[in-house]
């Protein structure tokens, strides 16, 4: 019989505060710039220069150990991770080792409508290192390497999971999650392509029913959730093989090779390194008050978890629904600035999800940019008009596509292209006798009991009146005339 | 009248009544440093030109009738790991040779506020590691007293130029006695202030929890004057106090009558030269004469600094000087093909024996299974030091010690003797693990060698310490004396 096996994953997610300045000193943490523009003697860590810690910092560190619902340390440090390389200009970088700000924290994510809570182990902040730039591929084939210090001492949060992820589908859902989580709360753009969410990956096997953790390797290189969750899938199904083959796993950091769609195996010397942690001895510790906690804590938003169960309660939207609308905070404030302009919440979802989504995808535009055509209020307005039976659903489209091309309202597109639906009995009357008329076959099979043959009718009256007539009347009518 | 053998009080006085002018003073240190610098060798770099240009502004401005700063227009020399903008800063290494800073260090910002004429760089063992200068990768500095002889260290150039009358005063930097002992060699008062008096900011680091940047001087006015200036809060080191800095020359009042002096016992044990013993027994007769009452102390876990010291302080440079690669500044080896290659070159000749030594210890005390066994023990042994400190101060106002336990030692004598070496600090390094304050001054010789007398005080006690310096060289002649060159 075959051994079936299960899987343990842990996350350890990075993600850049997005503080004006960085983490020790005053220079920017803007994105982007010509390289070595954002920096100062204290990121370049030349000799003689100090630390100071950004207090802001500290307090993005509170806010999202406090939206993780962690325990927030009362005495934290900073200390020295050790290591030689060319992008850490000290050699040691400043992070945080036995006395993280944040502990003992969960997030909720849903599986297959089943709600599962995956713990996190600690919340540390830490200054990110710069860039190496290769004259070839690699530092080993390049005549020489250049380094931008300019993401030199940007703050960053670690994020670091229990080995409570069963699936590389679970690991994707509490990324995305994850995500979500430090946007609501404003601690950071999390925008995977300019690095600032940056996730790594432990992952073993092991048959079910053992205790025992199998032998895990850590996964690096993805750079989307979807990379996330195939370089999982493909490193489960690599390991359970090299299992089945009576073969062991390795230890080792093995990186994901977006291209081949494959795991490759790193050096696995970097295995051994001893990091020398030792308190900085340049920073005070820090004595955080419950004051200063609770202070912090008032300004947390809603977040993802109460805006869906408020869209569930107040809204009655599917849980379906208001999971996808809470997923992006841009998206979900979009929809509860809509919801001011319209009752018909459900309505509005549909659009949003449907018509918008598509829109956004294709477009590439961002709901919450200036120059985003379509206001919320606007696709409320829309939402409006349909239920008042000013338009149907099907001319609605038409407007929606008129209202990405003029950033203008329903309203104004439907006056001036004249396409208000006619819900007058008097004028769709003459339509539907002359439909009549000219039909008399479907008259005779709809009065033989034909009830599909109004179908055919109901689309001539709409034909002649261009879409206009409103189809609900239109039905009326032809049943009425048709007795 | 040589203007360079004068102290700074001496100076300001007659350019406050322009019987003088700051161009005459610089140029005077000038002079003595061309007839006397091949025989002390203190000096890694001079400014001459800057120097004088900044004399020359000092003399415009008394000459608008403006007032001046007691450390205005007065030539003064900073040893060579304090961040200068322009001007090289070596830290006496193979490794700094070319590194020109593009920033200065707070103290330097602050002396040049004050108006201070900066000379140049001074000679020290390289990156604050030794006890004789002799670690210098440049040259070794000389004893002005005896020219066989060490000036002490690691500021052995801040502490021979003013021996020498090389400069007025100068700026040195003590971890474990590195302003002290040196101070005590060469026959000048030397003050290591309470960790978190000055600002690190620019020092370049050895151990960041010990480095403490203080003055030497020809006396104690001069040394309060000194320290009043370059101490306070810097936001740029967190851990850097705030606290009010007092005017410290309110405490030269000359009296210390009712002053309680504790002498702590495991400073005078075997080991020290009985010479200096007999001085220091003077010392405390004198204190005694002066209405001072001297009683006996303990300080039971003495014994324990000098090893403490030697796990912390290398610990915490092993990762302090991780950052000299070859990457971005100073001494990079050529030959290399490859990264690695390059980090080891650079490192294996851009370090001297001393450096390598520790860093090697070091980074063996932070190894992952040992961490424990040295460095948080050590910590630890370092709380009970700075409580045997807290305890005596219930019951005396400043201790008093041997500043170190012979007078200076000839070259080569410990050099290859890394524990003899290390002994040489055995009294000066309890100070800067309890963070306290310690001055030395001068308190007479063995055999024509100068020999200093410690005095340690609580946290942000310097007055009180100064006030004890003062009276003691109100009434003795110690301090007068200058070496024959
Ligand atoms: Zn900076």
């Amino acid at each position: 019989m075959a051994i079936q096996y299960e899987i343990v994953i842990g996350l350890e997610v990075h993600s850049e505060l997005k503080t004006a300045s960085k983490i020790f000193c005053c220079s920017s943490t803007e994105f982007g710039g010509d390289p070595n523009t954002h920096i100062c003697p204290v990121c370049l860590g030349l000799p003689g220069v100090l630390p100071v810690t950004n207090k802001k910092v500290v307090e993005f560190g509170i806010k999202a150990g406090l939206a993780l619902n962690c325990t927030i340390a009362e005495f934290s440090k900073f200390d020295r991770k050790n290591y030689y390389y060319p992008d850490l200009p000290k050699n040691y970088q400043i992070s945080q080792y036995d006395l993280p700000i944040a502990e003992h924290g969960y997030l909720d994510i849903t599986v297959d409508g089943q709600q599962k809570r995956i713990g996190i182990t600690r919340v540390h902040m830490e200054e990110d290192a710069g860039k190496l730039v290769h004259e070839g591929e690699t530092m080993a084939t390049s005549r020489y390497s250049l380094v931008d210090y300019n993401r030199t001492g940007v703050p960053l949060v670690e994020i670091v999971s229990e080995p409570e992820i069963s699936s590389p589908e679970e690991a994707r859902l509490y990324l995305e999650k994850m995500k979500a989580i430090l946007q609501y709360t404003d601690v950071s753009d999390c925008k995977m392509e300019e690095g600032s969410l940056r996730c790594d990956a432990n992952i073993s096997v092991r048959p079910v029913g053992q205790k025992e953790f199998g032998t895990r390797t850590e996964l690096k290189n993805m750079n989307s959730f979807r990379a996330l969750q195939k370089a999982l899938e493909y490193e489960a199904e690599r390991q359970i093989e090299v299992l089945e083959d009576g073969g062991r796993v390795i230890q080792e950091t093995r990186t994901w090779d977006e291209a081949r769609g494959i795991t490759l195996s790193m050096r696995s010397k970097e295995e051994a390194h001893d990091y020398r942690y030792f308190p900085d001895p340049d920073l005070v510790p820090m004595v955080i008050s419950q004051q200063w906690i609770e202070e912090i804590r008032q300004t947390l938003p809603e977040l993802p978890d109460a805006r869906k169960e408020r869209y569930v309660t107040d809204y009655a939207l599917p849980v379906y629904d208001a999971e996808v609308i809470t997923g992006s905070k841009e998206l979900s404030d979009y929809f509860d600035e809509g919801l001011k302009h319209t009752a018909n919440a459900k309505a509005l979802s549909n659009w949003v999800m449907g018509e918008l989504l598509k829109y956004i995808n294709t477009s590439g535009l961002s709901v919450a940019g200036v120059d985003f055509p379509i206001p919320p209020a606007n696709l409320a307005e829309l939402v409006e008009l349909i239920d008042r039976g000013d338009i149907s659903g099907k001319i609605a489209k038409d407007v929606f596509a008129d209202m990405q091309e003029k950033g203008e309202r329903p309203s104004v597109i439907i006056e001036a292209r004249g396409l208000k639906q006619i819900s007058d009995e008097g004028a769709i009357a003459a339509v539907v006798n002359e439909v009549i008329a000219k039909n008399p076959q479907s008259v005779e099979d709809f009065r033989n009991g034909k009830d599909k043959a109004i179908g055919f009718l109901v689309g001539q009256v709409m034909k002649a009146t261009k879409g206009q007539a409103n189809p609900g009347v239109v039905n009326q009518l032809l049943r009425d005339k048709m007795k | 009248m040589q203007f360079n053998a004068l102290t700074a009080h001496e100076l300001h006085d007659r350019l406050a009544k322009k019987e003088i002018s700051s161009v005459e003073i610089t140029e005077a240190v000038f002079k003595r440093i061309d007839e006397v610098e091949e025989k002390v060798r203190s000096l890694v770099t001079q400014t001459r030109d800057k120097a004088l240009q900044k004399a020359a502004e000092v003399d415009m401005k008394i000459a608008r009738g403006e007032k001046i700063g007691p450390l205005e227009g007065i030539p003064v020399l900073i040893k060579d790991n304090m961040c200068t903008e322009g001007i090289l800063t070596t830290c006496s290494s193979k490794m700094l040779h070319n590194f020109v800073p593009p920033y200065n260090a707070t103290v330097v910002e602050k002396l040049k506020q004050a108006g201070a004429v900066i000379i140049g760089k001074a000679n020290m063992d390289e990156f604050a590691m030794g006890s004789s200068t002799e670690n210098s990768r440049f040259f070794a500095t000389r004893n002005p007293w005896d020219k066989e002889r060490v000036p002490g260290g690691s500021s052995g150039g801040s502490a021979a130029a003013v021996a020498a009358d090389e400069t007025i005063y100068s700026l040195g930097s003590d971890t474990g006695g590195s302003i002290r002992q040196p101070a005590s060699f060469c026959g000048v008062v030397g003050l290591k202030p309470t960790y978190g008096a000055v600002s690190r900011y620019g020092l370049i680091a050895y151990a960041s929890s010990l480095d403490q940047i203080g003055p030497f001087a020809k006396d104690v006015r001069d040394c309060t004057r000194v320290f009043g200036t370059i101490a306070g809060h810097d936001p740029k080191d967190s851990t850097s106090a705030e606290f009010a800095v007092p005017d410290y020359t309110s405490f030269l009042t000359g009296d210390v009558k009712g002053l309680r002096v504790g002498i702590p016992r495991e400073y005078f044990v075997e080991g020290t030269d009985s010479g200096v013993k007999e001085l220091i027994n003077n010392a405390i007769k004198k204190f005694e004469e002066l209405g001072a009452i001297c009683e006996e102390t303990s300080l039971p876990h003495t014994e324990y600094a000098l090893p403490v010291y030697y796990i912390i302080a290398p610990a915490e440079a092993s990762s302090n000087l991780a950052r000299y690669d070859g990457v971005k500044y100073g001494y990079r080896d050529e030959s290399a093909e490859d990264m690695v290659t390059m980090y080891m070159r650079t490192r294996s000749e851009g370090f001297g024996t001393e450096v390598k030594r520790r860093i090697m210890l070091g980074t063996y005390a932070l190894s992952s299974g040992y961490y424990d066994a040295y460095y948080l023990k050590a910590l630890k042994v370092r709380t009970l030091i700075k409580q045997d400190f807290d305890r005596a101060f219930e019951n005396f106002d400043i201790l008093i010690s041997p500043t170190a336990p012979t007078p200076a030692f000839k070259f080569g004598e410990k050099s290859d003797d890394p524990m003899q070496m290390y002994l040489s600090d055995v009294f000066t390094i309890s100070v800067n693990l309890a963070g306290i304050p310690g001055l030395t001054i001068p308190c007479g010789f063995v055999d024509g060698l100068p020999v200093g007398l410690q005095l340690m005080g609580r946290p942000f006690g310097e007055g009180t310490l100064f006030r004890a310096a003062y009276a003691f060289e109100q009434n003795t002649e110690f301090h007068l004396s200058r070496p024959k060159l």
